[in-house]
């Protein structure tokens, strides 16, 4: 946690030199713990006060990446316990197990399958992060054999599982230039799984049933200088985990305990799918860094991705689309017109039906700073006059023959003050998005 | 290594709301649904007391649902044309806490049926079940003015939980559930200042704080749930926090937002990226439930009898 601007005071030459600018060492102190000044204006300053000062501006949860490139994966640094006090920052991380034991065939199969789980969403391309190799086979050829098959076939980043030290370094020897996570050091092994992570510059999870061991261990791996580490509470109960994982995200940011200060990884094997996406679901809203999972079917995988893009969504920003038209499918003079808003969620909906129904068209999406049909029209930020001047700017008479304007079912209101202003005939559409492609059928010849 | 200690100690409380009265207490049910409670946020009891267990209604209609994908209505395609039959199957079969009658019937657009026809299908449920009932209107003022001082008094000394206020249109149906002894949810568009507003309003009337449910209304997974999610989430923290006037259970909307969402509508052939048609829908649901159980709601009013057991299953894991 930062330091308060006494007790930073505490630590500087208290000389009131003014050479930082400031007119007291007070006042510098004050400022600096509001972020508003740096140390380095403090010519002064003790080589020990540094220290103490750079150890208290360490993020309170360390940021973890794993993997290289474009799916290179970023977890921790977070500031909130609530998305609503500020953001969360870094989505968690989805991983889905392979084990190494399968046969070529099988192994072959779900590794594709895992390749493929993407989809999209709101105009945003939705993927998982993580491929989970499970040293199943206990066997250091195999293990490594495989990692050197998924490495060569995955965009994805890699997690290495396994309690032999000896198997991951035998693996890490096709891998490591993937930078996977060791999943990983435990009371046991941590002393020799912490020294391939040094080596191999590769972070690594720490496991334990208990967070008070977990704490100690990640002190003594500290110790032999690996920083980069997940914490993994080792347990099936799905309610102790959520407990778990508030305890560590409230002791990192409320109580600025350094050694529960990482982000922390999930998984509860075997269980049925439909409890397994349930459980992860809940530990994604509820301050997980990653989540593995065995389930791989896209209709489990999907509902977990969109809890992803939800909770990690900024609740301080609208989310919003260029207001402008859109021309879904191939369009020409006779294709319909609609307008909705400029919100997301909105248009996107729209689109996707108008997708659906398979009948080119253009959708104006009207800049309403981002809100729904019935918030902007409750605010009048949505009325004829922002309509016909979108229809203007767009040049919309240009590109189409007809006269015609599907307006949403919401503001059926507004028929006549649109036809008016516009000199446009008016079309109430449906008051749902869905509906759309039975209205676009019967209505537009 | 001791651990620091991060115990959340809360000042406030969630007020408990009990639906339904047995024949002791002037009414005809078996059993009672207590909700609410709460000392904690959701599930982390080594703050305090998490209160009464989350609990599941589910949904039935005055009219036949129009637009539910197969898989859906498969569960119920004996039954959607008698209110009666369907809540007994929610009950009996499905494991339904609590039967949410929806009186879609009424409106002007579905049907426009008469207060008599809403009172016997409210009779003919009552009668059917032995579980409390939510009895909520169809959201046209004008009918639901009409016809739920007359549903309420069809029901009166059932203790009922029925909706809904808003913030233009709450006093008939306060003074009406304050005369006939039924619970009362107070209605806001995924607003937390309205939503107090509306608890403000009709506590004016008279109207007991701890006969209230809160119903922010509810965006389906995909479909806005960030922002109720985290209306909840303040609102919880709020009424913890010692601000009386959010201090009431919380009910939200899951099977009908779930299943108006592409993702559990669109068939095998529309998306077979998306997997099972089968299942998704199902998934849709259930984690739509899953994910606002984590914000701190109390009543989850849902469709699919085997999103019900997931969810249920999963709330048992975490109780």
């Amino acid at each position: 946690m930062a330091l308060t601007g006494l007790e930073i005071f505490k630590l500087l030459p208290k000389t009131n030199c003014k050479k930082c600018g400031r007119p007291t060492c007070l006042a510098f102190a004050m400022q600096l713990a509001q972020k508003k000044a740096e140390l380095k204006d403090c010519p002064d300053v003790s080589e020990e006060a540094k220290a103490k000062l750079g150890a208290a501006s360490a993020p309170p949860i360390k940021l973890v990446t794993i993997g290289t490139g474009e799916k290179q994966l970023k977890i921790g640094e977070e500031n909130v316990l609530f998305r609503h006090d500020e953001k969360f920052y870094n989505p968690t991380g989805v991983a889905i197990t392979l084990s190494d034991d399968l046969d070529d065939g099988a192994f072959k199969e779900r590794l594709n399958k895992i390749n493929s789980l993407k989809f999209t969403r709101v105009g945003t391309e939705i993927e998982i992060d993580l491929i989970a190799l499970q040293n199943n086979s206990g066997d250091a050829s195999k293990f490594s054999e495989r990692a050197k098959e998924v490495g060569g076939n995955t965009h994805l980043s890699m997690i290495l599982v396994s309690k032999s030290a000896d198997n991951v370094k035998a693996a890490l020897e096709t891998c490591a230039d993937k930078k996977p996570l060791i999943h990983g050091a435990n009371a046991e092994n941590w002393e020799s799984m912490a020294n391939i992570a040094k080596e191999k510059n590769c972070p690594l999870t720490v496991s334990s049933p208990t967070l008070e061991e977990l704490a100690d261990l990640t002190e003594k791996i500290k110790g032999t200088g690996v920083t980069e580490m997940v914490l993994h509470q080792n347990s099936e109960n799905t309610k102790e985990i959520l407990q778990g994982l508030t305890k560590i995200r409230r002791s990192a940011l409320k109580k600025a305990f350094r050694p529960l200060g990482f982000p922390a990884l999930t998984y509860i094997p075997n269980g049925d799918p439909s409890q397994e996406i349930a459980s992860a679901s809940a530990f994604l809203a509820k301050y997980a860094g990653i989540v593995v999972v065995d389930a791989c079917e896209p209709w489990q995988i999907m509902p977990l991705l969109t809890v992803r893009q939800n909770i990690f969504t900024d609740p301080q920003k609208p989310v919003q689309v260029e207001p402008k038209l859109y021309e879904v499918g191939q369009v020409n003079e006779n294709s319909p017109v609609m307008f909705t808003t400029n919100f997301s969620l909105t248009y996107y909906t729209v689109e996707g039906e108008v997708e659906a129904s398979r009948m080119p068209a253009y959708i104006l999406a009207v800049e309403t700073e981002g809100t729904s049909v019935l918030t902007a029209y409750s605010g009048d930020k949505l009325n004829e006059s922002v309509v016909a001047k979108a229809m203007a700017d767009t040049k919309i008479e240009e590109k189409v023959k007809h006269k015609k304007l599907i307006i949403p079912g919401l503001v059926a209101v507004l028929s006549a003050k649109i036809q008016e202003t516009t000199k446009w005939e008016v079309l109430v559409g449906p008051k749902e998005a869905s509906g759309l492609p039975t209205y676009l059928k019967s209505t537009w010849h | 290594m001791q651990i620091a200690n991060v115990v959340d100690k809360w000042t406030g409380a969630v007020k408990e709301v009990t639906i339904g009265a047995t024949k002791d207490q002037g009414g005809t049910r078996e059993k009672t649904v207590t909700v609410g409670g709460a000392k904690s946020i959701p599930f982390m009891d080594f703050d305090g007391d998490q209160g009464k267990r989350i609990v599941i209604a589910m949904d039935v209609y005055d009219i036949p649902p129009e637009d539910w994908p197969e898989s859906l209505l498969k569960n119920y395609e004996d039954v959607v044309n008698d209110p009666a039959s369907w809540a007994k199957k929610c009950a009996e079969e499905y494991g339904a806490d609590l039967i949410c009658l929806k009186l879609d019937g009424i409106h002007p657009d579905k049907g426009n049926k008469s207060a008599d026809d809403a009172v016997n299908t409210v009779k003919s449920v009552l009668e059917a079940v032995n579980i409390p009932l939510i009895i909520w209107g169809c959201e046209n003022n004008e009918r639901d003015n009409e016809v739920m001082p007359k549903v309420s008094q069809a029901a009166a000394g059932e203790r009922c939980l029925l909706g809904g206020a808003t913030q233009d249109n709450y006093k008939t149906i306060t003074a009406v559930c304050l005369a006939d002894g039924h619970n009362l949810i107070t209605q806001a568009p995924v607003d937390i200042n309205i939503g107090k507003q509306v608890n403000i309003l009709v506590t004016d009337l008279g109207f007991p704080l701890d006969r209230i449910v809160m119903f922010q209304t509810t965006g389906a997974l995909g479909y806005g749930i960030e922002y109720c999610y985290s209306i909840h989430e303040r609102g919880r923290i709020a009424a913890l926090s010692g601000d009386n006037q959010m201090a009431v259970p919380v009910i939200c909307d899951v099977g009908h937002e779930a299943w108006r969402a592409k993702e559990a509508k669109a068939t095998d052939s529309e998306a077979p990226q998306w997997g099972s048609f089968a299942e998704r829908g199902i998934m849709w649901e259930a984690i739509t439930a899953v994910s606002l159980i984590q914000s701190g709601v109390d009543i989850i009013r849902m469709y699919h009898p085997k999103a019900v057991s997931i969810t249920k299953e999963h709330i048992d894991k975490l109780t």
